[in-house]
């Protein structure tokens, strides 16, 4: 069973909720061959209806103290630009599509998500190109995501601090 | 507006005066070989949290003990924190660690202006804690929450109670260019960590080993 995952992380973005949840998406999403679409919505005042049919489920929460779990039962992620969000996704090894909104045009974070996909880590878009991405999209493609190294940083801080080994 | 102005200036003099003291300082400074260091951490808020307690987790326990200071409206730093220092006392028998808040010295969108009165202000709070604590190690990431705490810790160099050092980790999330925070602190900090190529080549003065969190 395939599953879809939509995070907008602590803030809200309606815009993308309503274009996921659209019937037309929710066909190319089938399509697709997704049987579960789960949304997270956080402060967002676009709430879908949940449903559940033989062949497909939609699930809507606002937030979870994890996410964790979600994440990692996705075979696809679709989530703001939020940092938190799309390392958390590429740690998991998940594919990710960031969607970019057009209302907070010079948020910051947009620069790590910006960058990211500079790098073939995961693919951009906004709630208009969404839809057509999702269907031309090939995952293949992405490069792996390699961890951090926060081992580097303690070495070089042992070292100035002068902690003997 | 006068009023404002000389706000202003009294506030960019202040920094110019530290900045040059700071120089003073870092010329006379070496290392001290030692076994075991006490560190302040300034918990941003939000995902700056989640990133320094990243970093702490790869460190050793000879930086203990460990204070951590984040705003007073911040619950969830202090949700965070509280279970990471659970986490570590499972793996680390004698493990300790402080907790204090300070009023935030910034709120998102806050004018220039009124972030160096509340700065100001938030010195009040920080300077006595700092005194307090006397940390070894100032460990921060933004955002404005630390830099109180930084022109503290650096005020406790100044005036010869204690030369602490400065070490500011900027954000996975600055790409190409610095927050506020890491402006400020690029030029008071010991260590100014950056994550990224480009704000290593825009930064000179920058240490760049790749993403570490």
């Amino acid at each position: 069973m395939k599953c879809l995952f939509v995070t907008v992380g602590t803030t809200s973005f309606d815009d993308l909720i309503a274009c996921v949840s659209a019937q037309d998406s929710l066909q190319i999403i089938k399509s697709l061959g997704y049987s579960r679409l789960v949304l997270q919505i956080g402060r967002g005042t676009v709430v879908p209806e949940p449903f559940s049919t033989e062949s497909f489920t939609l699930d809507v929460y606002r937030y979870k103290d994890s996410l964790k779990e979600d994440l990692q039962k996705a075979d696809l992620v679709i989530s703001h630009a939020g940092a938190g969000s799309c390392l958390e996704t590429l740690e998991k090894g998940k594919p990710l599509v960031v969607v970019i909104n057009e209302k907070l045009m010079n948020n910051h974070q947009l620069e790590l998500a910006k960058q990211l996909h500079k790098e073939g880590h995961l693919f951009y878009c906004t709630c208009s190109t969404l839809p057509g991405l999702l269907q031309s999209m090939d995952l293949s493609t992405l490069k792996c995501f390699p961890p951090g190294q926060p081992e580097k940083f303690s070495t070089f801080l042992d070292k100035v601090v002068g902690l003997q080994k | 507006m006068a009023g404002a102005l000389i706000l202003a200036a009294l506030g960019g003099g202040t920094v110019a005066v530290f900045i040059a003291l700071r120089l003073w300082v870092v010329f006379h400074h070496q290392v001290v070989p030692r076994e075991s260091l006490s560190l302040l951490v300034v918990a941003g808020s939000g995902g700056h949290t989640t990133e320094i307690l990243r970093l702490l987790g790869n460190l050793s326990n000879a930086y203990s003990p460990r204070h951590y200071i984040f705003a007073d409206t911040d619950e969830m730093s202090a949700h965070k924190i509280r279970s990471f220092e659970l986490d570590r006392a499972e793996r680390y028998s004698s493990t300790v660690y402080t907790t204090d808040r300070i009023p935030r010295s910034r709120e998102v969108r806050q004018s220039w202006l009124s972030t160096v009165l509340t700065t100001l202000y938030s010195m009040l709070y920080s300077f006595p804690l700092t005194f307090r604590l006397k940390p070894d190690l100032v460990l921060c990431n933004g955002p404005g929450t630390c830099v109180p705490i930084c022109l503290s810790a650096l005020l406790l160099g100044i005036l010869g109670i204690k030369k602490v050092i400065i070490v500011y980790v900027e954000s996975v999330c600055r790409v190409e260019t610095l927050s506020l925070s890491g402006k400020i602190l690029y030029y008071l900090s010991d260590y100014f960590v950056v994550q990224w190529p480009t704000l290593k080549e825009k930064y000179p003065k920058s240490v760049y080993f790749g993403r570490i969190v």
